[in-house]
């Protein structure tokens, strides 16, 4: 993933369902991996062959929250899937959010 | 980040959970998107640019939000109670549009060169119709325009605020947490849909997974029976909203045993009548939440620790907390500035600016204020040591008296600590000698002379501030979401005290 992207922008796995937007770009370029293999953006064709590495299949729960405390990369998992995030070989850990009282 | 993909995330990960309506025979999260696909096919070959709605609270509401933002058109609800002339007024400048209209509505606007008219249940019909076509609810620029809000324009011409799908949809997901809600909780929606705390409860009970029951407008006895009968658990309302509430339960002492929260805002809340609604409803959370139109709603709260810790605290900075708006929101920055723009110190008044991804600051047709981000909302208020934020009121409104600025605000929360006050609202008005000077109105419910309520501001502030008249009223010119027409009582108090 370059640093160019823009908030917004949606990435998905190429070898699970899992799909992520992008909440905070990161400020140098990473390389943003699910199941172990790095994402494309979503509509892009995926590589044939790749199947989910089992260091990788954690699973990525929807809704959740995601933040590389290296580059500030923030993510949003917008559909659930088999295979976990990562940056190179790192695991990319949730974002810990205190929940705020409800205003509406 | 956009508006259609909420509802997707909803659809997918909460399919079977109500979203709208009773828990039984509501509509379930899966078929509320259904819905709003369906709506969104229909509005992309709608005539017009926007999608405007003048109705009542109704599924057609949300459906209309959603499918909106799915056709990727603006969203533009009108205040539905304006006069036929203001409202025609604001509908001419939505054109070219698509206007979904309630009753009695198409018969008010006549005819309106580029606008065309969809019933709301024709509306409801097409959401309904399992043969309609659907659009895709994934696409969408995060960029566009999701709502144009009207200001209410209590001090001039309305404005058109622009909100950004990038701007609702940061709000939501900072604020919200994904499914986070119980699957019993259920908020009850009385807010018009032209408010933004309207659009705010759409977004952020459906990211939520919360389910909504709607009022079609608000009414005391209707929005208590509708808690009781709906085993509500979370409501918002604006601080007129609450006192009435209390009425009608205190006057039938059964209470409301199912509600858990009450968020407050759209105005300053008199501090005797969250008092009052602390005593009447022990077992509820307060959430106090400060924001703007043009902050896509909240950001600033004071929770439920914090209203405790305010009542059960000696120390005089943790007690005055309760007339706080409590902490911005951790995604946001605010500042306190003075009239050059530059930072004050901590404890002194100024403007209060906000930075923060949900902040548009931005006016169709007038643009957005480029300060490096910072809007500046020309509201008066401090940060206290803690960082406690407290808003003092609009800075238009603030008074001049020989050279010394007095808020309003100020002056009013003190006349209404009085027991015989029930509402109090000051001004200021021409003086030949001084500029300005300060006149107040109240609402009364008890004997009380003018001199015994000038001795009561004396005692408390300076005498420039204590007001030189005041006017008994039997009320006081509010308009219908509780927020005080000062242009209207200034001009009337103008009449009766000028000199």
């Amino acid at each position: 993933m370059s640093t160019l992207v823009k908030p917004g922008t949606r990435y998905k796995s190429t070898v699970c369902d899992t799909e992520v937007i992008v909440v905070k770009p990161p400020a140098a370029a990473v390389d943003l991996r699910c199941g172990g293999h790095p994402v494309i953006e979503v509509g892009a064709e995926a590589p044939a062959g790749l199947t989910l590495d089992p260091a990788f299949s954690a699973g990525t729960p929807l809704g959740k929250r995601f933040a590389d405390p290296e580059s500030g990369l923030e993510l949003l998992c917008t559909k659930a899937g088999a295979g976990s995030l990562s940056i190179g070989d790192v695991p990319l850990p949730l974002k810990d959010a205190k929940p705020l009282p409800s205003s509406d | 980040m956009h508006l259609g993909m909420l509802l997707e995330m909803a659809a997918d990960g909460l399919a079977d959970r109500v979203a709208l309506g009773p828990r039984v025979g509501g509509l379930s999260f899966a078929e509320l998107a259904h819905q709003a696909r369906r709506v969104g096919a229909a509005l992309q070959t709608l005539p017009g640019d926007r999608v405007g709605l003048i109705d009542l609270n109704s599924p057609a509401v949300p459906l209309t939000l959603f499918g909106s933002a799915i056709a990727g058109k603006p969203f533009v609800p009108i205040n539905y109670r304006l006069a036929d002339e203001q409202l025609r007024a604001i509908v001419t400048r939505t054109a070219p549009a698509t206007v979904v209209v309630g009753a009695g509505v198409a018969e008010r606007l006549g005819d309106i060169d580029g606008i065309h008219l969809v019933t709301r249940d024709e509306l409801l019909a097409i959401a309904a119709d399992t043969e309609a076509k659907e659009a895709d609810g994934w696409g969408g620029d995060p960029e566009d325009i999701a709502v144009l809000l009207f200001t209410s324009g209590t001090t001039g011409e309305p404005k058109a605020a622009v909100l950004r799908h990038r701007n609702l949809t940061e709000y939501v997901i900072s604020t919200v947490e994904f499914a986070g809600s119980a699957e019993d909780e259920v908020a009850i929606v009385s807010v018009p849909p032209y408010h933004i705390a309207g659009v705010s409860a759409s977004c952020s009970s459906t990211y939520s997974g919360r389910r909504v029951v709607q009022l079609e407008s608000f009414e005391p006895r209707a929005w208590v029976d509708l808690v009781r009968a709906e085993s509500v658990t979370h409501a918002m309302v604006v601080p007129t909203m609450l006192g009435r509430i209390l009425d009608v339960i205190e006057a039938d002492g059964q209470g409301l045993p199912s509600l858990r929260s009450i968020s407050y805002g759209g105005g300053p809340m008199p501090l005797p009548v969250i008092e009052r609604a602390v005593t009447a409803l022990p077992h509820v959370g307060f959430v106090n939440a400060y924001g703007l139109t043009e902050t896509s709603s909240t950001i600033a709260v004071l929770g439920p620790d914090d209203h405790q810790a305010a009542i059960g605290s000696d120390d005089p900075e943790v007690r005055a907390r309760l007339g706080s708006v409590g902490k911005p929101l951790p995604s946001l920055e605010v500042t306190i500035r003075d009239p050059g723009g530059q930072e004050v110190p901590t404890g002194e008044h100024g403007e209060i600016w906000v930075r923060g991804g949900q902040v548009s600051g931005e006016y169709l047709g007038i643009g957005r204020i480029e300060n490096d981000g910072w809007f500046p909302t020309r509201d008066e208020g401090h940060l206290d040591s803690g960082g406690y934020l407290y808003v003092h009121g609009r800075l238009d409104d603030v008074i001049v008296r020989g050279g010394e600025n007095m808020s309003p605000g100020e002056i009013e929360a003190v006349l209404i600590t009085h027991p015989a006050v029930e509402e109090a609202a000051v001004v200021g008005i021409p003086h030949r000698d001084w500029g300005e000077q300060v006149v107040a109105a109240v609402v009364t419910s008890g004997e009380v002379t003018e001199d015994e309520l000038r001795g009561h501001v004396r005692a408390q502030l300076r005498s420039s501030r204590t007001p030189e008249h005041i006017q008994f009223r039997s009320e006081l010119p509010f308009n219908e979401n509780g927020k005080l027409l000062r242009r209207v009582l200034r001009t009337e108090l103008e009449q009766a005290f000028s000199s």
